[in-house]
């Protein structure tokens, strides 16, 4: 058990290179926002 | 044990980000888009070692407790500090900590663009005259207009035709106010649905309104036909009525907020992520209201749960624009918000802030966040008379024009623009290599760029403090939903 650092959420972005890209996730500016760009604001669809 | 040498040309302020925010120590890994909870001495160490970064080529143990020192804090022992950097070796080693970025990648476009998604500018009028409207008040600089039939079903033949292979193709109605042309709206669903299925394609449908002609007919007919809608809405009355009044310059406040609250009621299983058919009420904020927090909860008692609030984008000649000095009461309305969510979160009154929304892994790949909105080439926007911009804020700008939809090819789009929006990534953008919120922004809004910079490579530097900030406390948040859930 680690006594100063405790992981919350484990995430492997970098790997995405290679399981993503695939185009399908909606237009960021279709959702809620039309004047910044909120594409860390979504989910991916696959 | 963590070798101090494995940090010479790995810049630890550019990829890890440690904050405190609230009563929580937090680093956001963010290669990785690993989340860790430290405790004080954790984080003491890991700002030592960015301080170090900013004057010495090495980091070394003597001038960590040299910088200790300096700001009172007691040496570490050599068994606590061999403590601490024997955790960050393993998280190191799990790829979770000090992670390296992926090797750069070639964003691959075929040669025509795909474009799955516009915005349909259905009317350059409206009916009310807000002050800070990048439409210029509905006409985008031009004369008063709406679009004609025959040009929104050849904006719909268009991005289904554009869209190759993709089968999920997105159509906003836009404006302007796109109410003001309803009838036209209403044929191409129709249209758009016809067209779609004879090709085996879905269009998911969206329009932005004002609120103002939202009466029972069109709220029967948006729920029937599945429209998303996004609802301008700025919060409490005085806020609303000064920078959203009809051309009369009485305020529109008191007639849409009922029709507002009446919609949102009946999307109560709207997503926040805007998945399926929702709801957004979507507010800006300007100087004239820095204590924006208060907007939002305003919006939120109305009964109304999936709620935007915007920063203005607006030159410095405009009164109601951002000054020096404001960016400190901005900060603080977001901390106060976040707080405010967390009070509302245990009193089961919830509700969604946009920007506060930070799904990690679940969230968009690396080539999406590298590669950004996608305007210019997934993405564009046609105006009343057809002619084609990267998106909607770049309308009625003879310099962003692509073509239009009465061209010989209107496929054929200005190929030099193409390129200039597909390689305006976060490679593209000095400022961005060493920001450790490069991947949530995908480098900023292409509009305000080069509204403040003139340049699609250059970043609207105040832009980018609003997104560091709504991030520090998207990841406060989510480390606090993720404590509530574990403890039940």
């Amino acid at each position: 058990m680690a006594k100063h650092i405790q992981t919350i959420v484990k995430a492997n972005l970098s790997a995405t290179v290679k399981t993503g890209g695939c185009g399908k996730c909606q237009t960021s500016c279709q959702s809620a926002c039309k004047t910044s760009c909120t594409v860390g604001n979504q989910v991916c669809v696959k | 044990m963590l070798d101090l040498s494995n940090f010479e040309g790995y810049r630890i302020k550019a990829n890890v980000h440690s904050y405190r925010q609230g009563d929580l120590y937090i680093a956001h890994d963010v290669n990785s888009g690993s989340l860790h909870l430290l405790d004080e001495r954790t984080f003491n160490v890991l700002k030592a070692f960015e301080d170090l970064q900013e004057v010495e080529e090495k980091i070394t143990l003597a001038g960590i407790n040299q910088i200790f020192g300096q700001v009172g804090k007691p040496a570490l022992s050599e068994a606590e500090l061999a403590e601490i950097f024997a955790e960050m070796e393993e998280l190191r080693q799990a790829g979770t900590l000090f992670s390296e970025e992926a090797e750069k990648v070639t964003l691959n476009y075929p040669e025509k663009p795909i474009v799955k998604a516009i915005c349909l500018h259905v009317a350059h009028d409206c009916n009310l005259r807000c002050e800070y409207c990048f439409a210029g008040t509905g006409a985008f600089g031009g004369s008063r207009t709406l679009m004609n039939l025959e040009t929104g079903k050849k904006g719909i033949d268009f991005v289904l035709e554009s869209s190759g292979h993709r089968n999920h193709c997105e159509v906003d109605f836009f404006g302007g106010e796109p109410l003001l042309n309803f009838g036209v709206v209403k044929a191409l669903v129709e249209y758009g649905r016809k067209a779609g299925a004879a090709l085996g394609k879905t269009i998911k449908f969206t329009l932005t309104t004002n609120g103002v002609l939202l009466n029972e007919e069109i709220q029967n007919y948006l729920e029937q036909e599945e429209i998303s809608v996004v609802l301008s809405l700025d919060g409490r009355p005085e806020v609303h009525d000064r920078m959203r009044p009809y051309a009369n310059g009485q305020g529109s406040y008191a007639k849409i907020t009922p029709l507002i609250k009446q919609f949102a009621t009946r999307r109560p299983e709207s997503s926040s992520y805007a998945v399926g058919t929702y709801y957004y009420v979507r507010g800006t904020y300007t100087h004239f209201n820095l204590d924006f927090d208060r907007d939002v909860l305003h919006i939120a008692d109305l009964g109304i749960k999936q709620i935007s609030m915007e920063p203005v984008v607006a030159g410095p000649e405009d009164a109601y624009a951002f000054q020096a000095g404001d960016l400190d009461k901005i900060r603080a309305a977001y901390d106060r918000l976040g707080e405010e969510l967390l009070i509302r979160r245990a009193q089961d009154r919830a509700f969604n802030f946009f920007h506060f929304n930070v799904a990690l892994d679940q969230g968009p790949c690396l080539i999406k966040r590298l590669s950004g909105c996608g305007a210019g080439h997934e993405y564009v926007a046609i105006s009343p008379e057809g002619d084609l911009y990267p998106c909607h804020q770049f309308v009625g700008q003879a310099a962003y024009k692509l073509g239009s939809l009465y061209d010989e090819n209107p496929h054929q789009l200005k190929a030099e623009l193409v390129k200039d929006f597909r390689s305006a990534n976060v490679y593209a953008k000095s400022a961005c290599r060493e920001c450790w919120a490069r991947f949530a922004c995908s480098g900023g809004c292409h509009a305000a760029n080069v509204a403040f910079t003139g340049k699609l490579t250059e970043v609207y530097t105040l832009g980018c403090e609003l997104q560091k900030k709504r991030l520090e406390v998207a990841l406060y948040l989510k480390i606090r939903e993720i404590q509530t859930k574990t403890l039940v």
